[in-house]
């Protein structure tokens, strides 16, 4: 072989691979420095700037962060013996939340998959209209739930069907760019394999590459699904029922209803664990081969 | 100097590794033959400490490896070095970055993270990738190379970190004829330069044949044969691979040499 027989040229040679290769790291370690240096000094300035602006300071406010929360336990501890009457009674707005969760959250990932397909290059089904049906996601996407949530209650009055439908299109757009990026790096090979017995669109879809992505896409919907039992939660403040409401109504009235707080905060945080076990187990399963 | 005992590997019902008791009493170019499935893999990955065993015991200079843990652990593995069918480099890393990871025991998780090595090591890593004859490609990124030319990284990998042992796990069954030649000269030339003990998984008996000292032969987890090459009839590779008869050991051959005609026909015939 050549590079045993290296002599005096091989070690010329080696010496020039090794200072090529030297300048090249200096170079990338002073840019990694000068990157740092303008990270912090950026980090620190727009602190400084945003504090500046701030009605009352960071640091004057820092002190008092905990005194909401304190004042919130301090009521909770001295009525606890109200919390697990209290969360029986909010039980039944907090099942209508998660139910506004899940329809929505099911609708919107159906839509997600549809047009995750239609804006994925290389499966779509019309592929000039790739840059269409993303645009369609992104705006879906622009909108937070509650912008939606209040137009729709002002046009069909309050309630869990207008926040249903506002947090399933904010889902579908949320959920079809993350779907459209797994579609992206399925294997297109069963893909080929259907197209060369004739499969249509629909079943090359359906049979080659749901089957390959599904995991991916449970577990991006049970993360949405918490994401949307929280959301649910928050438009019940703007009158669509729900946890939300109660939520506000328990807040507005100040000191003295703190406990019910607590127990709504309690059932959310439950709630939430809850359906992240859940989701964890049936993610596991599937992608266990069963 | 290492010595094995009754080394066992159980996953759930089956035993992939029954019992295996090897010596070797001086630094050797060892091969292990058998078929797929046979426990070559889970042997070696647990000379490394990837896997743990079973039961048994793995002694290297008077130490139980297998009962290491954490830091000497760690340790261990810096000096065991292992290079794998599929290479296992960095792809998106540069070459000499991939090579300088066989450093990272003795390395501070800070430095590595922001990949900074002495100057002293980039020196050597690229003396290392010039002995192997890919220093040209030091500055490019590992997944632009050759199947060939990253496995010779993923050598280098192993000669950073100046191991007492390289396990190589199939080192050469994702490569074409001439590439494994490279990487199995590569191979036996460390063995016999540095004295460093070398053990091969091979699926080809004739690399084995070629290259090592010593055979040993795994079928179903047990080890059938332990010998010198010439030892190794085709009696006894017909009872390593289970095969009957029919069974040529050229029609099993990645080799250059063999593929000379007279063998062609002879392989022909015995199709």
């Amino acid at each position: 072989m050549s590079d045993l027989t290296a002599g005096q040229a091989g070690v010329a040679r080696i010496g020039d691979v090794q200072a090529a290769y030297m300048t090249m790291t200096r170079r990338k370690r002073m840019y990694g420095g000068v990157m740092l240096v303008v990270f912090i000094a950026l980090m620190v300035s727009g602190f400084r700037v945003a504090d500046g602006r701030n009605a009352g300071g960071f640091w004057d406010g820092i002190g008092n962060i905990f005194q909401f929360p304190g004042e919130v336990l301090a009521e909770a501890g001295e009525k606890i013996a109200n919390l697990p009457g209290l969360m029986w009674t909010f039980l039944p707005s907090l099942i209508e939340t998660i139910n506004i969760a899940a329809a929505s959250t099911l609708l919107g990932a159906i839509m997600a998959v549809v047009l995750s397909l239609l804006a994925t290059r290389g499966l779509a089904k019309w592929p000039r209209l790739v840059g269409l049906f993303r645009r369609v996601m992104d705006i879906l996407r622009a909108f937070p739930e509650i912008v939606i949530a209040l137009v729709l209650i002002f046009i069909l009055g309050g309630g869990p069907v207008p926040a249903m439908i506002a947090i399933a299109l904010h889902t579908t757009g949320a959920l079809g760019k993350l779907f459209s990026e797994v579609n992206e790096n399925a294997s297109l090979k069963p893909v080929e394999g259907l197209r060369s017995v004739g499969a249509g669109w629909g079943q090359r879809m359906w049979l080659g590459v749901i089957p390959q992505v599904a995991p991916n896409y449970l577990s991006y919907a049970l993360l949405r699904f918490e994401i949307n039992i929280r959301a649910s939660a928050i438009l019940g403040f703007v009158g669509s029922g729900g946890i939300g409401y109660d939520l506000k109504n328990a807040f507005s009235w100040g000191q003295g209803r703190y406990d019910e707080v607590a127990a709504i905060f309690l059932l959310l945080f439950g709630t939430i664990v809850f359906f992240d076990q859940l989701s964890g187990r049936y993610r596991n399963k599937m992608i266990g081969g069963a | 100097m290492l010595s094995i005992d009754a080394l066992t590997k159980r996953f759930g019902q089956n035993i992939a590794v029954d019992a295996v008791s090897i010596d070797v009493d001086r630094p050797a170019m060892i091969g292990i033959i058998g078929r797929s499935g046979a426990g070559k893999s889970t042997f070696l990955r647990m000379v490394n400490r990837l896997s743990d065993a079973t039961s048994g015991r793995i002694v290297f200079e008077g130490r139980d490896i297998t009962a290491l843990k954490g830091a000497e652990k760690r340790a261990w593995q810096a000096q065991c070095a292992m290079i794998f069918q599929q290479f296992n480099l960095v792809p998106r890393m540069d070459v000499v970055s991939n090579v300088l990871h066989g450093t990272l025991n003795r390395r501070s998780t800070l430095a590595t993270m922001f990949n900074i090595y002495p100057d002293a090591d980039i020196h050597r890593a690229i003396e290392i990738l010039d002995r192997l004859g890919i220093a040209d490609h030091a500055p490019k990124r590992a997944e632009a190379l050759s199947g060939g030319q990253q496995q010779r990284v993923a050598i280098a990998r192993a000669l950073m970190q100046d191991p007492r042992i390289i396990l190589a796990d199939e080192p050469i069954a994702s490569l074409d004829p001439m590439n494994a030649q490279i990487v199995m000269d590569a191979l036996r030339r460390i063995h016999e330069e540095d004295g460093r003990m070398v053990i091969a998984n091979l699926h080809t008996l004739d690399t084995a044949r070629r290259y090592c000292d010593r055979v040993i032969g795994m079928r179903a987890g047990r080890v059938v044969f332990d010998g010198t090459p010439e030892q190794l009839t085709t009696g006894v590779a017909r009872d390593i691979y289970g095969a009957d008869a029919r069974f040529s050991e050229e029609a099993t051959s990645t080799a250059i040499e063999t593929l000379d005609r007279e063998r062609v026909r002879e392989a022909e015939a015995a199709i």
